[in-house]
């Protein structure tokens, strides 16, 4: 049904597979507001969420949307995990596969794990999340809520704010964003931002109210606490200053900035509680989309005609 | 391809008037009545009923939409994009007398799916089935509670319902492969 | 690949001998006398094995100045004796082995270990030794003692030589001996954890980016530290542009300086890591079409004395980890000549004759050894090469205890055919 197998990032991924996943979810939106938020659509499917790094938020999504599609789940993740003994990624995916399981949601350290895992087991492969790589379910819930606030992507100008360089969720948004026919800017401490990265057609400002000028909605990222005081940045207060979403500046600009946040937050540092609660603020919306997006892309993925042998 | 019309517009208009009678004679407390149209062609046939039941008797019934495709149990040999319309039931079913609509009777195993969906939303007193065609060959224990037309079909014969909602134009339609 | 012993009396006859010290190539014969060379005369060569070279060129053996062999230590990935193959048959007759062993070689026993072992297999091997003990970066080694025992130049390769002061001074104290000091250049502090070149592909990729600047600056370093010291600075494995501008500047005021180019640096960009093969993970990183262009460049301007292959086998559990934490490196030496014929002969239009030059005089003469190799008496090392040949590269063509090469599929154009070397003869058909 949709173009590829896997997903395992939005470079380069259809646009048309883009739309259908949201439309989807848009309709899964609608079991989750049900008295009885499950739907029989995956009985029988099992899937294996292989976490081999901490992602709370992410796996829960994930299995909420497992079990909201009837699917059997199983949850591996690195602490409990066999790789502490020394096992190689190879016979770890080689395990799971023997055990006959129809997708794998993998969250892992290492850009190109997914790809990798691919080339060890028949089974779908769900990036959720590769080191600084891609996180494409997580651009689709920012894209659906976009959708969901604006009633389309085309034309649309987003921001990206804050530490972009080691985000997983940049690339994505980026890819996806474009794709859709989204313009992006990223904002953000110029050390923070990747070199070479206006090759993939995006803007940089380092000014952030001259971007919330520009922009429809911002996508504020995470800053790590403990990149403070290191050589890259300098004090909370000096990233408050430049890059914080508060109050006082989301007042000063006249229009409504849509301000979204993948979670989880900080803040006081890269946002203001006042704006995190705000009526701007569609933080709460994303969750749930991704709730609803992962079950359209699990739905979409998972429901392919099993092959001979492995039914 | 062969065609044979086997309802018009206004035979088509006849039988949805004696479907909705046949609904008020059959249930004592009409108050509880709520109808559920599966899409995509029960949604309308569902819209004229609850109509109906408006002019006939002047009771009010809240009408809902299911769409089966979450339920479906052949999804995963489909290798189409389901279109999925959307299940839309903005009241609970407890206790309610629910007036499952949809176009043709055939396996059964649409309507299932739309049950499994109904008991998402609420413990009905009752569920009930109007359909306007029974075309036979069924693969469930199912059966409609009210029926516009029967339609006893043979192999490679297939029942079209034309809506004009739909379709742009109301019929019922039967086609058959050859000769 | 068949290794035979070489026959009492062979000769090669009717190819083109390429002589790359006068610089000649004509049509001749080649006669070989218990392994040496011998003048060609009709009452000696009548009951000669002859070899027909009909449309090939024979040449000096080639000269791989930088080789990892991973003996002793890592007998898992490669020995003296599985290098010796897999140099054969990419027609080296001649290698220098790398001390980043385990042990290093950094005592003058170490390098006796590997000469005395070196002596069994079928081709040369001359051991580097380290610069500073254990690889450490801090206090050097016993230069003098272990150029005795036939160190042939001195390396720290795979770890840099962070410290500017240490460099210095082993380069003073190296001079003394009028031996090359090989630095892996790379600034460990630029670096970082870089894992690919820094550039479009690896914020693409999400992976952690190496700069072009952490080779160039130390480059850099090294060219100016030699200048002051007078020590001979060789630089290994040159990947960008600037560290070529910086050696190009450097070899017109100072004769001493040397640099090396790895065929892969020449033959991939970093858009071949797409997919995250790790067989393209290597140190220094494949860099952009921009770099690989300038080296190519500065090829044909003569920046580059040498082609070495960085020959650097790996386990495939090594490299078939994830991109971030898989092992630095790849096999090369089989594949060597059909790359660079292919890239810099066929596609840039360089004269095969400096190609040959850059694989067999200009290497042999940095390390000191006898390049004059078509002397009478002298012991054979040959190689024949058909230089049209296309041919694709696969798993059968390595000799490598490790397949750890990026080569694999590749058309390569150019191959050895036949190599002579130690008094075996090796055909690779």
């Amino acid at each position: 049904m949709l173009t590829h197998k896997h997903l395992l990032g939005l470079e380069n991924y259809p646009s048309k597979d883009i739309q259908a996943i949201i439309d989807t979810a848009f309709q899964f939106r609608e079991v989750l507001d049900r008295p009885i938020k499950k739907v029989p659509s995956l009985q029988g499917v099992t899937i294996v969420n292989l976490f081999f790094e901490n992602s709370t938020r992410t796996r829960i999504s994930f299995e909420l949307a497992q079990k909201r599609l009837s699917a059997d789940t199983v949850n591996f993740s690195a602490s409990s995990s066999s790789l502490k003994k020394g096992e190689s990624f190879k016979d770890t995916a080689q395990n799971i596969e023997a055990m006959k399981i129809d997708a794998v949601v993998m969250r892992h350290p290492a850009p190109g794990a997914p790809l990798h895992l691919t080339q060890f087991i028949d089974a779908v492969v769900i990036n959720a999340g590769d080191g600084t790589h891609e996180h494409p379910t997580q651009a689709i819930l920012d894209m659906m809520s976009l959708q969901e606030k604006f009633g389309k992507l085309a034309g649309l100008k987003i921001a990206i704010v804050g530490d972009i360089l080691h985000s997983r969720v940049a690339l994505s948004n980026i890819h996806g964003l474009q794709s859709m026919g989204a313009e992006v800017t990223l904002c953000g401490p110029t050390n923070l931002i990747p070199s070479f990265v206006e090759d993939l057609g995006v803007t940089v400002n380092s000014n952030l109210d001259e971007v919330m000028e520009w922009a429809d909605a911002l996508n504020v990222l995470r800053i790590q606490r403990e990149r403070m005081g290191s050589a890259l940045l300098p004090s909370v207060r000096e990233y408050r200053s430049l890059f914080g979403i508060t109050e006082e500046r989301l007042a000063n600009h006249k229009k409504e900035i849509v301000i979204m946040h993948p979670g989880p937050m900080n803040r006081g540092v890269e946002i203001d509680s006042q704006v995190a609660d705000g009526g701007q603020a569609i933080i709460l919306d994303q969750v749930l989309n991704g709730v609803a997006s992962r079950m359209a892309i699990l739905y979409l993925l998972c429901g392919e005609k099993p092959e001979d042998g492995n039914a | 391809m062969n065609q044979k019309q086997l309802l018009d517009e206004k035979r088509l208009g006849q039988t949805i008037i004696r479907l909705s009678h046949e609904i008020i004679e059959k249930n004592t407390t009409p108050g509880d009545i709520a109808l559920i149209g599966i899409h995509r062609r029960g949604v309308p046939l569902a819209k004229r009923i609850q109509n109906q039941l408006k002019s006939i008797a002047q009771i009010d019934v809240p009408l809902g939409t299911v769409d089966i495709t979450f339920h479906r149990d052949d999804f995963r040999e489909r290798l189409v994009m389901p279109q999925i319309k959307g299940t839309e039931i903005p009241f609970s079913l407890d206790g309610k007398i629910v007036i499952l609509i949809d176009d043709v009777l055939f396996t059964g195993r649409t309507i299932r799916a739309a049950m499994d969906v109904l008991n998402a939303f609420g413990r009905a007193a009752s569920i009930q089935l109007a359909v306007l065609v029974d075309r036979g060959h069924r693969e469930m224990p199912i059966r409609a509670d009210f029926v516009g037309k029967n339609i006893p079909t043979h192999e490679g014969e297939h029942v079209s319902v034309l809506i004009q909602e739909v379709d742009k134009k109301d019929a019922v339609i039967l086609t058959w492969d050859g000769e | 690949m068949n290794i035979k012993t070489l026959p009492q009396k062979v000769l090669l006859e009717g190819g083109k001998i390429y002589n790359p010290v006068s610089n000649k190539l004509e049509k001749g014969n080649l006669f070989i006398v218990n392994g040496k060379i011998a003048s060609e005369d009709k009452s000696q060569t009548f009951d000669a094995q002859a070899i027909d070279c009909k449309g090939k060129i024979v040449t000096h053996g080639f000269c791989d100045i930088h080789v990892h062999f991973r003996e002793p230590g890592r007998e898992d990935k490669e020995t003296l004796e599985t290098g010796a193959l897999a140099a054969l048959a990419g027609g080296f007759t001649r290698v220098c082995v790398m001390p980043n062993t385990n042990p290093p070689l950094d005592t003058p026993e170490s390098i006796r270990f590997i000469i005395e072992k070196g002596e069994s297999v079928p081709v040369h091997i001359h051991p580097i030794g380290a610069i500073t003990r254990q690889q450490a970066g801090k206090d050097i080694t016993e230069m003098g003692l272990m150029k005795n025992e036939g160190a042939v130049a001195f390396s720290d390769d795979g770890l840099p030589v962070q410290d500017g002061s240490v460099m210095r001074r082993a380069l003073e104290y190296g001079s003394m001996f009028d031996i090359p000091i090989i630095n892996h250049a790379e600034d460990k502090c630029m670096r970082e954890d870089g894992v690919m070149n820094e550039g479009p592909m690896s914020t693409r990729l999400g992976l952690s980016g190496n700069p072009t600047i952490a080779e160039s600056s130390m480059v850099h370093r090294d060219l100016a530290l030699g200048e002051m010291t007078g020590g001979r600075v060789h630089v290994p494995h040159v990947s960008t542009a600037q560290a070529a501008d910086h050696i190009k500047e450097m070899k017109k005021t100072n004769n001493k300086v040397t640099a090396e180019v790895a065929p892969h640096h020449i033959y991939f960009n970093e858009a071949a890591i797409e997919h995250f093969d790790t067989n393209l993970k290597v140190a220094p990183p494949i860099r952009s079409e921009f770099d690989r262009k300038a080296l190519i460049e500065a090829v044909k301007k003569g920046v580059f004395d040498c082609i070495a292959t960085d020959h650097a086998p790996h386990t495939i559990e090594e490299k078939e980890a994830s991109f971030d934490l898989a092992a630095f490196g790849m096999i090369g030496l089989e594949s060597c000549f059909g790359a660079v014929n292919k890239v810099l002969v066929k596609e840039n239009g360089l004269a095969l004759s400096t190609l040959i030059q850059m694989l067999t005089i200009n290497p042999r003469r940095i390390m000191g050894f006898e390049s004059d190799l078509f002397q009478t008496g002298i012991q054979a090392e040959i190689v024949v090469l058909d230089p049209d040949e296309e041919w694709l590269f696969s798993k059968t063509n390595i000799h490598s205890r490790s397949k750890n090469s990026p080569f694999i599929n590749e058309t390569l154009i150019g191959r050895p055919v036949i190599t002579i070397s130690k008094n075996k003869i090796i055909n690779n058909e």
